[in-house]
């Protein structure tokens, strides 16, 4: 993945709680084997509504997504992370998250900005009323602002998280570099291999 | 030692390395693969010049995209056929052992595992799917991954994770008749909310829970993941013990008893401390459906469907009118008056032996109403084969049900069976998000007894209105 520092760009508030997954993007959009191409299938159920903020002149463009508590709960496809970010969504702020979501996104690169409640209505507030302004996702000094208005606060990641958006790491590579300790493990494990249990056609051998 | 919970235990057995300031690098001893969050992992390790680690800890079925018409009609639509394409592809590039449409032992995901049981107490399990929670009603750590972390089991059969909370749910008591293993999650996810399990991992206790049977507890566990856990757990006993011996992939004789003596000691010690507790009496559950658009949105069978003034948090009231409106219901109406469209018995949380029999019972020489098409879609091949030597198949078709052929279904439509819009539904499966089975589909989730009866009455019934 690419190095994530400083996000910067206008806002959209959706103002909805639980989104979650389906919603995100449909399960039609799941037969694909691509990794690309998602974004228009993005809220794809709402999309059709002129009246669905997406749709708004004002907000086109916009990197950074505003949303109610537990965004992206259900369902573990990696898809709605790739539909986000394909359509340009680079960070999310949301009071609460669905956990496997926020680890999918830390493994693109999509930055996950969890805020209180309150925090995230203030924002919301903002720009809604100004869609224009400008917000600053800043990963390396945790804060998320609004320069404009001097609103401005801090969140926090797991360290780890941190690192690797910074750095861009790949999460393979970094274990891979450990294949010591995982042979290692492998020697002591109890695991019972599959092998042998199902002949070649995966029938079961008796 | 201090007194360890169950997790604790699974945990510390799976450690490969704990290097400060970073997470904890855990091995994975099964990885399930099916075909909708595999076909970029496996792009991804041949881009990298990378193999699969442990084919022999691979396990890949075709579940989620599969139509359930007989297995002699081709796949009809051409994105779905190729995807299944890329599974057979991809499994056989990096030697895994596939259960394509059609085979013997294929089936949803979560079901096959434990019917082979390859699914054992002690284990780390994953798969690119969020209801692997079902494996943990055998004393297993298992929970769902995204498509990155498919690629990164594949190819290194570990994870990095930060280590859950625990938290205890104990339902003290009997179940009353008549309540399910569905209206046992039903309440507990209703009392959790969708956020309440986030960052835990549950271990379900108490009466109630001990004495479900595997198939019960697998739909218990399997609907944690709607509360926000991760994964859920029930301690191993002698349920566990005796549901696994006899399966292909549990060991035989002296090596078995060896075995259950190693997977009973998957329990939490006496005195092990959760991080978080919640206690309902099990005399206080009734049978359960729900009304909204997210699972934690119950109401009693008897009840009458809620209004926003019930609500005093301006966030759950609005999310109660938008419920309300997508549901096309109005507040007060009684459960019980509520017609509906489709009734879908299927899905990796009620499509085991037990559940089929459940809604034999109430289906047996009844009619369906003729206002309803219902769906009858067996969890897997095995369960098919046994349902229909049991008889079930010829109940279900004597009744006016489809009986079909296995895979995930109506559960999220990605295949043919799907809701019309505005077409509303009685499901035995885990989600009623909008749009989740069929765009503009209206779900409501229930136990395969309560949807067994709501096909006859054509309107949500129990089962006791039926057979009376
Ligand atoms: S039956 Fe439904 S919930 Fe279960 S694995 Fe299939 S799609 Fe997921």
């Amino acid at each position: 993945m690419k190095p994530v520092r400083v996000i910067e760009g206008r806002a959209v508030p959706l103002e909805r709680s639980d989104v979650d997954t389906d919603q995100i993007i449909p399960s039609d959009w799941l037969k694909r084997v691509e990794r690309t191409g998602f974004g228009r299938g993005l809220f794809s159920e709402w999309r059709d509504d002129p009246e669905f903020v997406l749709n708004q002149p004002n907000y086109v463009g916009a990197t950074i997504l505003v949303a109610g508590p537990r965004f992206g709960t259900g369902s573990s496809r990696e898809h709605a992370v790739w539909a986000l970010m394909d359509f340009g969504f680079q960070a999310v702020v949301a009071p609460s998250f669905g956990d496997i979501f926020r680890n999918n996104s830390s493994k693109q690169g999509l930055v996950i900005v969890e805020l209180p409640a309150a925090d995230v209505e203030q924002l919301t507030r903002l720009v809604k009323d100004d869609p224009s302004l400008l917000v600053v996702v800043d990963v390396d000094h945790l804060r998320v602002e609004v320069p404009e208005t001097g609103w401005q606060r801090t969140f926090t990641l797991d360290p780890m998280t941190r690192e690797r958006l910074l750095n861009g790491w790949d999460d393979i590579g970094l274990t891979m570099r450990r294949g010591a300790a995982i042979a290692a493990y492998e020697e002591t494990s109890v695991a019972p291999s599959l092998h042998g249990l199902f002949d070649a056609e995966g029938h079961v051998v008796h | 030692m201090a007194p360890r919970t169950l997790y604790e235990k699974i945990w510390g057995e799976h450690v490969v390395a704990s290097p400060e300031g970073e997470p904890t690098l855990i091995y994975i001893d099964l990885h399930l693969v099916h075909e909708v969050t595999s076909p970029q992992a496996f792009d991804g390790l041949r881009l990298n010049h990378r193999t699969v680690r442990r084919p022999d800890l691979t396990l890949a079925t075709a579940d989620h995209n599969v139509p359930t018409d007989p297995i002699s009609t081709p796949v009809h639509d051409p994105v779905s056929r190729r995807q299944l394409e890329a599974l057979d592809e991809n499994c056989k590039e990096f030697g895994i052992t596939l259960f394509p449409r059609g085979h013997e032992n294929q089936g949803i995901v979560h079901i096959i595992g434990p019917e082979l049981g390859v699914t054992q107490p002690g284990m780390t399990i994953v798969c690119g799917d969020s209801h692997t929670s079902t494996h943990g009603a055998f004393g297993a750590l298992a929970f769902g991954i995204g498509t990155s972390e498919v690629e990164h089991v594949l190819a290194t059969q570990t994870l990095p994770q930060q280590q859950a909370k625990t938290m205890a749910v104990t339902i003290e008591g009997p179940a009353p008749v008549g309540v399910s293993a569905k209206d046992l999650v039903l309440a507990i996810v209703a009392r959790l909310g969708t956020g309440g399990g986030a960052g835990y991992v549950i271990e379900y206790r108490g009466e109630a829970i001990r004495d479900l049977s595997m198939e019960g507890r697998m739909t218990v566990c399997n609907m944690s993941i709607e509360a926000g856990a991760r994964a859920g757990l029930i301690a191993v006993d002698d349920t566990t013990i005796d549901y696994l011996r006899g399966r292909p992939g549990v060991p035989e004789g002296e090596e078995f008893d060896e075995a259950a003596t190693r997977w009973r000691t998957f329990v939490s010690d006496d005195d092990a401390v959760f991080d978080a507790e919640l206690t309902l009496r099990a005399a206080d559950l009734v049978p359960s459906v729900t009304w909204g658009t997210n699972p934690a949105q119950v109401v009693a069978l008897d009840g009458i469907i809620p209004s926003p003034a019930d609500f005093t948090d301006p966030d759950q009231r609005n999310a109660t009118e938008r419920s309300l409106e997508y549901m096309g219901l109005e507040p007060g109406t009684a459960v019980r008056s509520i017609p509906v469209d489709v009734v879908f018995i299927g899905s990796c949380t009620n499509a085991r032996i037990e559940d089929l029999r459940a809604a034999a019972v109430v289906a047996n020489g009844r009619r369906v109403a003729g206002t309803v098409r219902a769906l009858v879609v067996p969890g897997s091949h095995r369960v098919k084969k046994q349902a229909e030597e049991e008889g079930l198949d010829a109940i279900f078709r004597a009744a006016g049900f489809e009986w079909r052929e296995p895979g995930c279904s109506m559960c999220l439509g990605m295949n043919p069976d799907q809701l019309k819009p505005g077409q509303r539904s009685a499901s035995t499966s885990n989600r009623n998000f909008e749009g989740r089975q069929g765009r503009g589909g209206r779900t409501h989730l229930v136990s395969p007894a309560i949807a067994a009866a709501t096909a006859i009455k054509g309107r949500f019934a129990s089962p006791d209105e039926v057979l009376a």
